[in-house]
This record gives C-alpha cells, structure tokens and sequence, in this order.
C-alpha cells in the first residue's frame, strides 16, 4: 500500500527575518516496513543553502539557510511512502520473553547491544520520578512477558489521560504530566519510554504521522493536523516493537514513521534560528492519502 | 655561603622536610638535588632583601601588565590580579624527556578515542569502552557525529595536569581537551621572570616557551580547509567576563590572532565570515575559548547567546575548522581514566607510559562496589564537570549524613560517578610572606598538534596551594603560580616550521578592523574625552569655589552659581545645581561635586564615565601597550574616594582631578606614539574629537548662551577657557582683557588651536575620507553629508554676529542656534557611523516546532 503525506509549516513574522537557519527532519526514513519512494520538497523563499544527510540516529535530516529578507517562510515536504504489509502480530511468538530475559540478553552481549543498550538511558524530557516508577511497577511486575507490560502500560496511560490539545507545551515535564493526567501526543510518548526506561529497559520515541480516517469506514484516529509520536520497546525474539498511546493500538498499516530517536529533542521535526526582533506565528498543516484513492 | 644541606642552612628553616613524601627540592640523602643547588646559589647571591623586592616587583608589574584572572561570582565582579612566585618550578631534563614522551603517547591515544567516538565507534560496538561512559556524558554531542576536520589529528590542543606523588613518580591528574586554558599565564609567568630576576636563570640551561607557541600557529595553520596556505584565524572568546579574558587576549596579540565574541561573526553560504568596517572577511580556522555545547544554537545548546548559528553545519561542510572541534569535551571524562591502559594496549599496542590516577568507574557492579565501601578514602567525582564547577567531593570532609546521601546519589545513576584515589602530593618550595617553605604543586603541559605528532611546551603552568597542607589546588580558591623551568640544553634542531609559517603571514593582506573592535575604540575616545573634559570642567568649578569662598562678593556668588549650575547641565548629573530652588545643595556644593567625581552608581559622574572607558578599554584589550596599563592603573588609583574630613577633602579632591587629568593625557599621548596609524586608530580618534566637539558646544550652551552681567561673564569666560587650557593662547593671541567676541573666535574659529571646534570638525573630516566605502562613485556617504555641512555651517557664520544681542535680551540668540545646529550635526555624524560600521546584531531567537 502506498501513502501520500503532505506536511506543510508555515511561519509569519511581524517583523522582517534578515536570515534564518534550520534544521528538519521531516523526510521519512526507510525502515523494515516502510519505503519513501519520492519525494518532493518545496521550500518558500528558496533557502541558499540545503544540505541533507544523517544524524546519529540514522535519521534523515535537511539543514538549510536563507539569506536574504522575508517575511513568511513555508516548508512543504511530499513524501511517497510504499507500506510494506505487515503481517497481524503473532502474540504466542513474544508472549514467552520476559523483561529480564532481555535485560540478561542486553547485558550478556553488551558489545553488540550498545546501539539498543543507549535507549535505557534517562534524557532530560523522559525524566522519571517516582511516581512515574511506581506508575509503571503496576504493569511490570516480575516475571511478567514484556510484550504484555507494555501493552497493557499503553492502555492504561490511553485510559488514565485526557488527550488535550494546548494543556502542554514542550516545556512541560513530565512530573507535571503525571500529575494533571493530560497532554498530547508526545507526552504520553515520553511518559511511556520514561515507565520503560525507569525499569532499566530500552525505549525509543518515534516521529511520523497517522492516517486518522480509515478507507474502510473505522474509527477516527487522533493525531490529524500535526505531525504524530509513539514509542518502541525493544524484545530480544522480536526486535523494536511500536506501541501507540494516544491510539491505544499497535502501529501496523496506518502509522508512517519519520524518524526516531531517544526523545523528542532528537527527532524533532523543525527547528530554527532567526535573526529578529519581532514575534511570530505558525500554521502547520498535514494531509496523509492513500494513494489511488480521491485526491482532494 | 650555600651549604648544600638543608638541615644546616638557615636559609631553609622554614622549609620542613619529611623523609615519607617526595621532595621537590632535598633528595633523600637530605642535599639539594643539582639544578635547585644552582638556581638556589643564585638566588643568594641576590640576598634575602633583593629577592623580596624582586618579588614585590613581580607583583608590582602584574598588576601593571594587567594580568589577571576573574572570578566568576565575585560580588565587586572585578578581575584580580595574577599571583606569581618568584621561585620557580624546576624540572629536570632526564625527567622531562619522560614525561614529554609520556604526555605526546597519551595525547595521540586520546586523539584515537576522540576520533572513533565520533566516528564509527568500534571502541563502544567491541565492548572496550562502556557506552553509557560516553553516552551517558554531557560531553558527548550527537550533532558532531560523523564530522570530521581536516589535518592529521582531530585533537589539535591537549593539555594535562600533571602532580608528582609522595612515591616520586609524576601522575595525571586531569585531561583537558575542551578549551585548555593556561598557556598565556604560563607565557607571561616567563616574561615576567626574565624581566625581573634575569640572575636567578644563571648557570641553568632552561627550555625556551616560544617553540610551543611557533607549534601552535603551525598546528592551526594545518588545520585549514584546503589546505588555505594564508588563513585567517580567530580566537572565540565568550568576552571580557569570562575567568581567562586576560589570557585571550594576550594571545591574540601575541599570536597575531583577531579577538571576536560570537556574535562578530556570522554563518552565510555555508562559510564563518567576520564583520568588520569594510564588510565580511571568510575565517577559515576558529581557536575555541567557549565551551563546545555553547558554540551553535541552532545544533547545541539553543539559548546559548556565546555561539553563532549554522557554525556545525560549517564544519561538517568542510569549510571552517575549529581547536579544538566541537565534541572533544568528551575526553574531559574521569571515567575514561580507568580505561586507558587498556586502550593504549588495543590501540597503539603500547602500555600507557605515564600513569594515570587510580579511578573507579561506578557504572561497573564491582567497582561500584569498591566505591561505596570505601567513600571516605576516595575522592568522588562525577564523570562530567557541572556548571559550578564543585563535582569533586573528598569523602572525608563529608559528614555520616553527607555521605549516605551521595552513596545514594551514586546507587541511583552509578554510570555518572567516579572514585578516585587522593594522591600524597610532592612539596616544592615557594616564598611566602618572605621565608622559604613547601607547598604541594600541580603541573599543567600543554600539547598541539603537528603533522608528525605531538609537540610539548617545554614548560608549563604551575600553581601551588595556599597552605601547607591543601592539596585541591585551584586559581578560583586562591593559591599562587609559578614559572616552570625544563633544566636542559636546547635541541640543535631550528624550527623550520617556524619560517615557513612566519613568511606566509606577513605575506598576509590587511586585515580590516572587526566591529566590535570599530566599536569599542571608537568609545574609548569617546569616553577618554568625556571623562578628561568633565574632570577639567569639575577642577575648574572645585578651584573657583574653593576661591571665591574667601571674597564672598556678589559677582563671585552669582558666578559660582553659574558654574555650578552649567557643571550639572554639562555633566548631565541632573538634578543637581540644575534645580535652583536647590539651596541646600548650593549651600554644601561639596557634598554635591564629590558625589559627581566618586559616585559610580550616579550617571553622568566621572566615575560612572572612567567605568565606562575602563570597560571599553577592556574590550579590546589587545590594544593597548604594556605602559598603557599602568598609566590606567594610575587613573584607578586617582579615583579613589578619600576617606578624609571635609576640609582636606576639598584639597585632595583637587588633586585627584589633576593625576587624573595627568593620567588620561599620558594616555592619549602613549595612543598617538604606539597606535599605527589605521583604521583602529581612526576610529579612536575619531571618537575623541567628536566627543570634544560635541562637549565645547555643551560648555558654550551650558555657560554663555544666558547672558550675564559683564564681571560674572567675565569669570565665565574665564572658567571656559580654563577649563580647555587655553588662557594662555588667548592671552598670547589677542593680549586683551576676555571678550566674548574673541573668545567664541578662539574657541570656535581658530583653526590653529588645537580646541576649536574648527580644529575638531576638520579632523573628523579628514578621517572620514580613510574609512572604507561599500560603494565606489562619487556620491557621499551619510556621515561625509553631515561633516560637510557641519564644515559649511563653520565657514558661513558670521563671527561678529554670534555674540552680538539687544540691550533686552536676556540669551545670545544666534549663538545658540549656531551651537544647536551644529550639535545636532556631530551628533548625527556619529549617529551614522555607529549605524554604518557597528553591528547592530538582532539576537538569535530559537524557534522550535512541536508536532
């Protein structure tokens, strides 16, 4: 199956930008279950500099400049995704492995687990205290199969918080979170990986979007006018296993991913430098299609 | 005479010697080893009372040179002077040769570590370094991932500091490879004893420092992108408040190294370019004093105001390269300490030649382990330095309830902490309070890169503890420094690199003057004026109210409150005198004129001016000479506030006008004979005469253009002339009692007096045509309209009609529209030469999107 993404960003200045410099990762990788085929960026005024290349998560990342005077800057990234179909998950395969098996595996074979091993790591947005760590104790009990922990940890956060647009900003930490039970996207992704990573485990957080209105008539996804997030758990038999929180579902055919990393500071999807004095304002707009189907 | 053993020498009764630690000075057959028995039969030979005046010298020149070291949180926020001993610490050549071997062994294998973390990382994929070690550091930043800068090392600075345990080996104590500091105090540490007590080197072959520094222009020569055979070449500092200011600068000027603050420079079509007054200049290498995280906001650390946005993207396009590159903070780690050898055995197939502290890394069960069993034996330290700078703990200054509070800091992020174990520290001696006695000492060397490997300062930085038994030595606790001797012949070999590299930059082009640095002489002049006309104008004032005290007549009352009133009008000190209801204050005008000299706080004051020009003078600090420092000391000095009763007060108020007023001349006059004549120069005096210009206009509004009676106008006249130094050339020119006719033409016209604001105008005229256009053609910039018209202005009016008024009219009325006019005009010629040749940098804003 193939989707069609458009993501488009557009900022407004009060004041004129004399220059301004950015970093994106809006381009989508490849990764097992997912191909970008095409792609098509469009980027107003056009930037002086543009340069692509791959961060140290193997991300795709585009830095570019302009140089001379402008007033709105737009980012229009089109992007041709080939899913690759994924076969429904298998629970008797994975059901088996328990969260110390993978920490022993992880630990016996340390050398080539580094990679994996790095995602255990605190970072300053999945700070965890311990209310967060006893909020994941309940579903990581011992012995328990991690596949099962991190489901049900994904319910409960579905159920336990309010999806509110506006009651966070990226400032926001998460013990603030927990506390008032509300947020978006990338919160209960964060509150989620710090759970996983509270118990010593590996966690990725993940960039990408969410096609919101299944063809076949389904239940309407949240996550349309912006660009989404979600998170992995790594289990040995299975490798990195998405979750999606805000969904309550397990990523298969709807989710597209941009990139990942060990948080949202690692993957997020613009950011700049400007040379101002004015204020600004933004309007970012995302279109996921299936492709053959009506285009608006 | 020297008695080679200490226990009978009196010279050393102060010195006590223990036979368990290592001795710098004594070997253990209780004689002075060779090379201290020669520097020591020197230094008695100068005498006990020589060398204490020698040393007072020392001290004496540092705070002359300036040299200093600032210390973050001090609440005056003054800088303070260096600390230097007269006696030095000595190093043998047998021992040197090992450690220089040691220390070129350890930075190569350090360069290897740098190089795969932010390469392929193998050392992490094969298990040989942990990965939260490195990925769990500050340190450690993603962005540099993958970059790499031309040359044969990517460690081109390595610096370490060295200490000797009580066993007699030499030990590594710290890695620093983030911005290394040192090597410009351990420069000045050696011209200061060379200049001061040249004996004491008798008969002692000590290593030459200039080497290194002929290394270090080579190693950033190396580094430039496309092998650029005429770089330019910075030196970043985070600015005048940084701890080390002192030294960037030095080694800017020593170097040969344009100075810049972040935002003097900018990131365009991917290149680092300078602003300077004649537009962009590319810079091809970048010698970092701020810290990596700091230097880009757009990939680090977003609200850093120190960096410049783009600058990564810079280097991983190959177009600048930075010393070190960003990144090599890593290194700075304690945990990669215990890991060393291990690594020199995988990568260089060589044991680790000097050894290193004894570390345990906590992210390991066992040593973890070790660590919390042993707290109280072991110094604790997290893996990378925070912002304050306190992460090294000694266990044993802990409390039971401290100590069960850090293991608990350590069980909960292990991987962040080190032990390490407390070193015995050699004693060496060190004249305090005039006697000799032992201090523990710490040894910083210094390394660059060069294509063929590593090259050592023969020499380094040596500090030393405060008392006795402190063995944590630090410049920001206090302690003092030294000159380090390496006791050995120098090498025959000539410095090949040295002419190379010195031909092709006196080859260089001229480089045209960066903003800040347009910007800041510019207010030195202006400052330098400012302060000399309100510390002229004050005397003047102080003088006549001192004399016409004792006359008390009418005349002399009204004027002393004309002066009075046009000293706060010309000091802008509002309110004053310039509120005439104020009578308490011309009843106690003392009160009030020593508040204006000595009052920092109060705008307008001489003091809060000279601090003004101190600030700037600081700013671009590597332009002044050597005696220019002391003839600023001397203005610090003058401005003193006594502490004395009124009535001296009055008298030594007076004088501190006139050291000062002496100083400030002195002052432009060292500028006039040691500035060359470009464009800092114009900028500088530029600044000065428009600054004068603008003041002679206030001092005619202030006092003449409100008419007086005829004696009140003439002590008026008087004090205006007194107060530009020029009763004598009107005497001379015109040998008549003081008209105002004659003396507007003096002031104003005259274009043979060196005041007049036709002299000024014809100055500034005359610079502004050097400055460069960023147009060709004929048409006139901005501030050439202004000049001109000022010029014009000058030339037209009609002398005798300036000072000519009715019987009725209370002012001079086509004087004042002559002095509006023409302030309106200078002050807009400096108006558009502030916008043409200063940045006006708008600050880098971070905008971040949120999914």
């Amino acid at each position: 199956m193939n989707y069609i993404i458009t993501h488009k960003t557009t900022y407004r200045y009060f004041e004129p930008v004399s220059l301004c410099y950015n970093i994106a990762r809006l381009i989508p990788r490849n990764t097992d279950k997912q191909v970008c085929k095409n792609l098509h960026i469009r980027i107003h005024p056009k930037p002086d500099i543009i340069h692509e290349y791959e961060d140290f998560f193997g991300n795709r990342v585009m830095y570019f400049s302009i140089e001379k005077e402008h007033s709105s800057l737009s980012v229009t990234v089109t992007s041709e995704i080939e899913k690759t179909t994924t076969p429904a998950i298998d629970m008797g395969l994975y059901n088996n492995t328990t969260a110390e098996e993978v920490k022993k595996e992880l630990l016996d074979n340390r050398e080539g687990g580094a990679e994996i091993w790095q995602y255990t790591l605190e970072t300053p947005m999945t700070a965890w205290n311990d209310e967060i760590q006893a909020y994941a104790l309940e579903s990581f009990s011992p012995g328990r199969p991690l596949f099962d922990a991190a489901r049900e940890l994904m319910t409960r956060i579905y159920q336990d918080f309010e999806f509110e647009p506006g009651a966070t900003t990226i400032a926001t930490p998460l013990s603030t979170v927990m506390r008032e039970r509300k947020g978006v996207c990338q919160d209960f992704a964060h509150l989620a990986i710090a759970c996983i990573r509270s118990q010593g485990l590996p966690a990725r957080y993940l960039s990408g979007y969410i096609e919101t209105i299944s063809p076949a008539g389904g239940e309407k996804l949240i996550g349309a006018d912006a660009s989404h997030a979600w998170f992995s758990v790594y289990i040995s038999s299975m490798g990195w296993v998405e979750f999606d929180p805000t969904n309550n579902m397990l990523p298969t055919e709807q989710h597209i991913t941009i990139g990942w990393g060990r948080d949202y500071a690692d993957i997020a999807p613009l950011k700049g430098i400007i040379l101002s004095s004015g204020q600004h304002e933004l309007a970012v707009s995302v279109h996921v299609e299936r492709e053959g189907q009506n285009t608006r | 005479m020297l008695s080679t053993n200490l226990q009978s020498n009196p010279a050393f009764r102060d010195y006590s010697h223990t036979e368990l630690s290592y001795d710098e000075l004594v070997g253990t057959d209780g004689k002075l080893r060779p090379h201290w028995e020669t520097f020591f039969t020197s230094y008695h030979q100068l005498g006990d009372q020589e060398i204490i005046s020698r040393n007072e010298d020392i001290l004496r020149m540092i705070k002359e040179n300036g040299v200093t070291y600032n210390i973050y949180g001090d609440p005056s926020g003054i800088s303070r002077p260096w600390k230097q001993d007269i006696i030095p610490f000595l190093i043998n050549g047998q021992e040197w040769s090992y450690i220089e071997k040691g220390l070129q062994q350890r930075a190569l294998l350090l360069n290897m570590i740098l190089e795969d973390i932010y390469g392929d990382r193998q050392l992490i994929k094969n298990g040989l370094l942990p990965m939260e070690l490195i990925y769990n550091h500050s340190g450690f930043l993603r962005p540099c991932a993958g970059v790499r800068s031309p040359g044969k090392h990517q460690l081109i600075l390595y610096s370490a500091d060295l200490a000797r345990g009580t066993d007699g080996r030499i030990w590594v104590v710290n890695d620093r490879t983030q911005a290394p500091s040192g090597s410009g105090y351990a420069l000045e540490n050696r011209t200061t004893m060379t200049r001061v007590a040249p004996e004491l080197f008798n008969n002692l072959q000590v290593r030459h420092l200039s080497p290194y520094f002929s290394a270090l222009r080579n190693g950033l020569h190396e580094i430039a992108p496309g092998g650029n055979p005429n770089p330019r070449i910075v030196i970043l500092t985070p600015g005048s408040g940084n701890e080390t200011y002192f030294e960037h600068s030095y080694l800017s000027s020593y170097l040969g190294l344009t100075l810049v603050q972040g935002n003097d420079l900018m990131v365009k079509d991917n290149y680092v370019w300078l602003k300077t007054i004649g537009g962009l200049e590319k810079v091809d290498v970048i010698l970092r004093r701020v810290d990596d995280f700091f230097c880009d906001p757009l990939e680090l650390k977003e609200d850093s105001q120190l960096g410049i946005p783009g600058l990564l993207q810079s280097v991983r396009s190959g177009n600048v390269s930075i010393a070190n590159p960003l990144g090599s903070g890593i290194l700075e780690n304690p945990g990669l300490m215990s890991f060393l050898q291990p690594l020199a055995r995988y990568l260089l197939s060589e044991d680790l030649m000097m050894p290193t502290i004894a570390t345990w890394w906590c992210g390991q069960p066992k040593e973890l382990g070790y660590v919390l069993e042993n707290l109280e034996s072991l110094v604790i330290k997290t893996i990378h330095r925070n912002s304050t700078g306190s992460s090294t703990v000694d266990g044993a200054s802990l409390s039971h309830a401290e100590r069960s509070a850090l293991r608990d800091r350590i069980r909960n992020s292990p991987s962040l902490y080190v032990g390490q174990e407390k070193v015995g520290v050699s004693q060496t001696p060190a004249l305090v309070n005039g006697r000799i006695e032992p201090r523990k000492s710490l040894f910083r060397s210094f390394l660059v890169s060069q294509q063929d490997g590593y090259t050592a300062m023969t020499g380094g930085l040596c500090r030393t503890s405060s008392d006795a038994g402190n063995f944590i030595i630090s410049n920001q606790m206090g302690g003092m420094s030294k000159d380090a001797w390496i006791i050995s012949p120098e090498p025959g070999r000539i410095f090949h690199t040295l002419t190379d590299s010195s031909e092709t930059t006196t080859a260089s082009y001229q480089p045209m003057l960066p903003s800040h640095a347009a910007e800041n002489l510019f207010w030195v002049g202006r400052y330098t004026e400012r302060v000399l006309g309100n510390a002229r104008f004050l005397r003047t004032v102080m003088e006549f109210v001192a004399e016409g005290n004792k006359l008390g007549t009418d005349q002399m009352v009204q004027t002393e409150r004309k002066l009075l009133e046009a000293m706060t009008r010309y000091s802008f000190t509002y309110p004053g005198f310039a509120d005439k209801e104020n009578e308490e204050a011309y009843s106690h005008p003392w009160r009030e004129m020593k508040d204006v000299l000595f009052n920092e706080k109060r705008p307008g004051s001489i003091q809060c001016n000279f601090q003004m020009f101190h600030k700037a003078i600081h700013e671009v600090r590597d332009h002044w000479s050597t005696d220019t420092w002391r003839v600023i000391r001397s203005m610090e000095e003058a401005l003193k506030a006594p502490e004395s009763t009124p009535q001296q007060g009055h008298l030594s108020m007076i004088q501190s006008l006139d050291n000062l007023i002496t100083s400030m001349v002195a002052f432009i006059g060292l500028n006039r004979e040691s500035i060359s004549r470009e464009q800092g120069w114009i900028m500088l005096d530029a600044g000065r005469k428009i600054e004068q210009s603008l003041l002679l206009i206030t001092m005619l509004q202030t006092t003449l253009v409100n008419k007086s009676n005829e004696q009140v106008e003439y002590n008026l006249l008087q004090g205006v002339l007194m107060s530009h130094e020029s009763l004598v050339n009107y005497r001379y020119k015109y040998r008549m009692p003081l008209k105002i006719s004659l003396v507007l033409d003096l002031m104003l016209f005259d274009p043979n007096n060196p005041r007049s604001l036709r002299y000024q105008v014809d100055r500034i005229k005359a610079y502004l045509q050097h400055l460069p256009k960023n147009h060709s053609g004929h048409s006139l910039t901005g501030y050439e309209r202004l000049i001109l018209e000022a010029d014009t202005l000058l030339k037209l009016s009609d002398k005798k009609d300036l000072s000519r008024s009715g019987e009725c009219d209370t002012t001079y009325g086509p004087l004042d529209d002559f002095l509006s006019r023409m302030h309106g005009l200078i002050s807009g010629v400096s108006a558009v030469i502030s916008k043409t040749f200063f940045k006006h940098e708008l600050t880098p804003k971070s905008i971040l999107l949120r999914p």
